[in-house]
This record gives C-alpha cells, structure tokens and sequence, in this order.
C-alpha cells in the first residue's frame, strides 16, 4: 500500500467512526414518518456540517452526518477514458443491486461514483466497527479491481488484436 | 468490587427500560410496539406480560416507584399508563394533543403528573383529571423550537429540565394549578406559572442535548450533548446568572445518557459503549475512570453461548488494559490523561476489538440508558444499571471511591 492510501484510509475511518452515532429520530415536520434526514433536509437543525477527506483532485470521499443517517459518497480514481468505462460499469452493477448491499444508495451524489447511506437501523443490526471496516475494505479493493479489470482488458485486446492480425501475416 | 451483572434481554436495541419498585420486574421494548414486562428468576428473566397498545416503536417508558404504575409513550403520538389490576395491567389513553411522536417520558417525583416531551416542540405535562377520568395535558411550547429529547424533574416535584435538538437546555415550571400546592420559590426561581421559563443553557458547540438531570439536592443540573461535552450548572438565586457553570469537554464519542449518583458524582455512558464516572462540584469536574473495568473482572461475565468478552490472552486482552492504554498514548501522542475512554479509540479511529472481532466493552453497541439502581443507606447510589442497543441489561456496582489504575494514578504526580 502506497504511503498517502494510509492517512487517507485513516482519516475516513476516523471521521465515520465519528459520524456514525446515530439514534432512531422520528420526523418533526411529517406525521408517523421516520425517514434518514440526511436525504430528506427537512430540519436543518439535525444535520451536521458535511466533510471531505481528499487524497487527491480525482479521489476523495464526502461524508454528510445527521441525528438519524449518514451518507457517504466515494468519488473513484478514473485516470484514463478505460477506467472511466470500468468504473462507471462497475459502479453501476452494484448499485442496481443495491438491496443486497444493505447499505448501498441507488443513485450517486452529483460528482461521486458510489454513495452509501446508513441510517440508524443499519447501525442498530450492526456491529459498528464493522461497518466502518467494510467501508474502509471497499475503498481499498475498488480501486485494486478496476485496475485488475483494466490489466485483463489490455491483455485481451492484445490477445484478440493478434488472433485477427496473424491472419494478415 | 463486585463484578457487573449481564443480562441479554434481546438482540435488537431495547428503547425504552424500567424497573419496577422492588426491582424484581423489568419493562422493556425490544425496538418494537411493545413493552415487555420481565420478572426475575434467580440469574435470568422470564417473559411473564405484554404491554400491546401502541402501533409504531415505543420510545420511552417510565415506572412510577411510589404508586406502581407505568406509562409508556411511542412515536404514534400516544401515552399510555398502565395499572397493575388483579386482570393484569390495563392501560389508559393519556390526552396528549401532539401530532409528532413522542421522545421521552418521565414521572414527577411525587407521581401525580409525568411530563412527556414531543417531536411538535411541546412538552405535555399530564395529570389525572378526576371529572373526566381520563389523564389530560397542559402543554409547554414556548421557546422550543425543536424535538424535545430528555426530560428531567427536580425533586420538588415542580421544576422540569429539557433538553431539545437545537443544542438548548430549559428549565420550566411544571406546576399545574388546582392539582397541586403552591410552590415555594427555589434558588431556580420565585415566580412559578405553569411553563414559566425560568433558566436556558445553550450547548458549548451546539450539540443536541441528549440528557438532563438534576443533583439530587436539585441545585445542580448537568446535561450531555452530542459535542461530546458535559455541562454541569450551578444554580445561584432568582433571576441571577449561574454560580458555576462548568463544560468538562471529551475525547470520546458523545455520551447519550447520565445519572447524578450523588451530590457530586455523575455516570454518564454513550456511544463509547461504556459507563464513566465523573466526580466534582462546584469548583470543577474531571473524569474520574470508567465503570467498564477488565482488571477487576477476571472471569468472563458472559455465559459462553451469549459471551462476546474474550476471556483472556492475546493482544486484545492487552489492548483494554488501562495502564497499557496510558502509556501507549503518552508515548505516541505525548497525551496523558484518560486513555481507553476513546482518546486512544477516537483520536486514531482506530476501534480496540478483541480477537473475536467483539468490542471489548461489555456492551457492544451504543448505551442508550443510565439510571440508578440501588442505593445505600446515606441516600447515594450504590448500583446503576444501563441498557443499550446491542440488548443488554447490566447492573454496576458504583466504586466511591477511586477505582482502577487511572483513578489511583490521578492523584499522583508523576
């Protein structure tokens, strides 16, 4: 692992592990409802101010808390247009499966690739800080795949550029 | 010192919690729409009543100590007290008039009126109005201007603390006319109209004041909030600025709950998963060690099937150790002071797990009750017990005096 991943890893674990004290906070502006109020900015009271640890122009994370939820939105390292391609597939894979991922939001924030949201049920059901661990596991692996993913691609097109050409030889 | 007794009651969070008088029953609500009423069978507790009323989660429950019986509120906008009849406990319909959820419910001391605070910036002091038998409200609303999350009465039986979502602390007269008898003036205030504000606090960074509570003697009032901070005030007269006002500021996550176990001890516990005691008074508070203390426990304190403690040996076991956590601090970040209280968990991020991957706190997740449990013959508490959202019920001895090796160190000066 390189020598900026480290404090960078660190200094999103800190800040979640920070953020995630949640507790179950029922709508004051909606009858009955219960609803994350990071998403639905109701009362601004109940939100904190939103953080962003960088490590770099292209990669950084924001983290909004509130009394109920946190969202948590990663913006992926894309160097060139393959990775741009691998990374938006990717992304986009998970995210129409996003019920199994438990914690995973549907859509991205506007300018980030993959958006989490935990919200104090989540925290409840789960142990803390290993929600912490699975975030700080994603952001370590995703990064790790695309480039695997753009190493296999590179090696196939080779592969098939050869095949087509051998004919011509 | 004895060791802390454990009791899994459920596996999800339990929100609301309350011990019958004699302390041989229990109801909770197991993050649901119903409260559970336990009683004690030597070491464990059997489910022996339902309390189903409510259809949407309870979010507190109070058990009047005195008159025995119990009122439980819920985010459906409801109260409900329950009477213990020969049938079992029937509950009565408490005449509210709020149109968001219910957060907090607590009885007055004297248990003829309770307070209820609400999501629709109202707090509901209710009586029972014998003309209509039924319990009805008289409303607080002026100047809240968000959810009320605590509430706390002063044992006068008058005076009412809450604490609200915008980082504010109110101290309001909750005397109901024609109920009760005229109050006296109190070092609070003199003049005593129900709702009267009498005294407002403002968080150190504006944080949700979580918890309230007056000192025994009522003089006092502390509250945490979620800028990880205590405040403890000191009233001084009518209409006068406090006489101490004291902001003990933390390393640790924020605290969600605190009891007063005498004049000038607190126990507070939060999302740092273990129970700390503070001690002082009107000159300065300082933390004095945490309640969740492996050296004096050798044992597990778990039975194996539910045990999430790791027994001993390894890393782990070492990495709680008070001494240990010092001097590791002082070594890497030149910090002396209260290690293991999360200067060393926050600070670096970095959560101590044990080798079965299990906080090594007894409680595994965010402790979200403290309240007194027992006490000795000079008025102070002896026990408290917590709950939180990992389940667990645990009743703690409380050390007097110094407990722990930080505690023995403090008054050291190396």
């Amino acid at each position: 692992m390189s020598n900026t991943l480290r404090p960078y890893l660190n200094a999103v674990r800190a800040t979640l592990t920070a953020a995630l004290t949640l507790e179950n906070f029922s709508s004051q502006v909606v009858e009955r409802h219960n609803k994350p109020e990071v998403e639905v900015r109701t009362s601004p009271e109940v939100l904190l101010k939103p953080l962003i640890v960088s490590r770099n122009e292209s990669e950084r994370v924001l983290i909004e808390p509130s009394v109920n939820s946190i969202r948590l939105s990663i913006s992926i390292k894309q160097a060139d247009e393959i990775e741009k391609i691998l990374c938006h597939k990717f992304t986009r894979f998970m995210m129409m499966r996003a019920e199994g991922f438990v914690i995973l939001r549907r859509k991205p924030l506007p300018g980030y690739d993959i958006s989490f949201l935990i919200t104090n049920f989540h925290s409840e059901s789960m142990l803390k800080h290993k929600l912490v661990d699975f975030i700080i596991q994603f952001m370590e692996d995703v990064d790790k795949e695309i480039s695997e993913m753009k190493l296999s691609l590179n090696a196939r097109a080779r592969i098939v550029a050869e095949s087509y050409l051998s004919t011509f030889a | 010192m004895s060791a802390p007794e454990v009791f899994q009651l459920s596996l999800g969070p339990l929100t609301g919690i309350a011990f019958s008088p004699d302390r041989s029953q229990v109801c909770v609500c197991p993050n649901s729409n119903e409260a559970q009423i336990y009683t004690r069978n030597g070491d464990s507790w059997d489910l022996t009543d339902t309390l189903a009323e409510h259809d949407k989660l309870i979010t507190a429950i109070a058990w009047g100590p005195n008159t025995n019986r119990i009122v439980t509120c819920s985010q459906d906008r409801n109260a409900y007290v329950w009477t213990h009849t020969e049938q079992g406990w029937k509950p009565a319909l408490v005449i509210l008039k709020i149109n968001r959820a219910a957060t907090s419910v607590k009885w007055s001391p004297s248990e003829n009126k309770f307070a209820v605070g609400s999501g629709s910036r109202v707090i509901a002091i209710c009586h029972f109005d014998e003309e209509n038998n039924w319990w009805t409200a008289k409303q607080i609303k002026k100047p809240l201007r968000s959810t009320v999350l605590s509430l706390d009465w002063h044992p006068n039986n008058y005076l009412l603390a809450a604490g609200t979502a915008d980082g504010k602390t109110y101290v309001y007269s909750g005397y109901i006319k024609g109920l009760e008898a005229k109050p006296e003036a109190t070092i609070w205030g003199d003049r005593l109209p129900t709702g009267q504000l009498l005294a407002e606090f403002k968080s150190p960074n504006g944080g949700w004041v979580h918890d309230v509570a007056f000192s025994p003697s009522g003089d006092a009032l502390a509250f945490v909030a979620h800028d990880s901070s205590l405040t403890i005030i000191y009233a001084s007269g009518p209409n006068e600025p406090p006489a101490a006002h004291i902001v003990v500021k933390l390393p640790s996550l924020p605290f969600t709950n605190l009891t007063w176990t005498s004049e000038s001890s607190i126990v507070a516990a939060g999302h740092d998963c273990q129970p700390i005691l503070f001690t002082g008074s009107s000159s300065g508070w300082a933390i004095s060690h945490s309640l969740d203390d492996p050296s004096s426990t050798s044992k597990p304190l778990t039975p194996t099937a539910t045990g999430m403690r790791s027994g001993g040996g390894g890393v782990g076991r070492l990495g709680n150790n008070e001494a240990f956590n010092m001097f590791k601090a002082a070594d890497s970040k030149g910090q002396r002071g209260l290690p293991g209280t999360g200067a060393a968990t926050t600070s670096s991020g970095l959560t101590q797990v044990g080798s079965d991957g299990m906080l090594l706190t007894i409680h595994q997740n965010t402790i979200t009750h403290v309240e007194a449990y027992e006490w000795n013959q000079n008025g102070e508490v002896s026990k408290i017990f917590t709950a939180g959202r990992d389940g667990r019920l645990v009743v703690w001895p409380v050390t007097g005096g110094k407990g722990g090796l930080t505690g023995r160190m403090a008054g050291l000066q190396v």
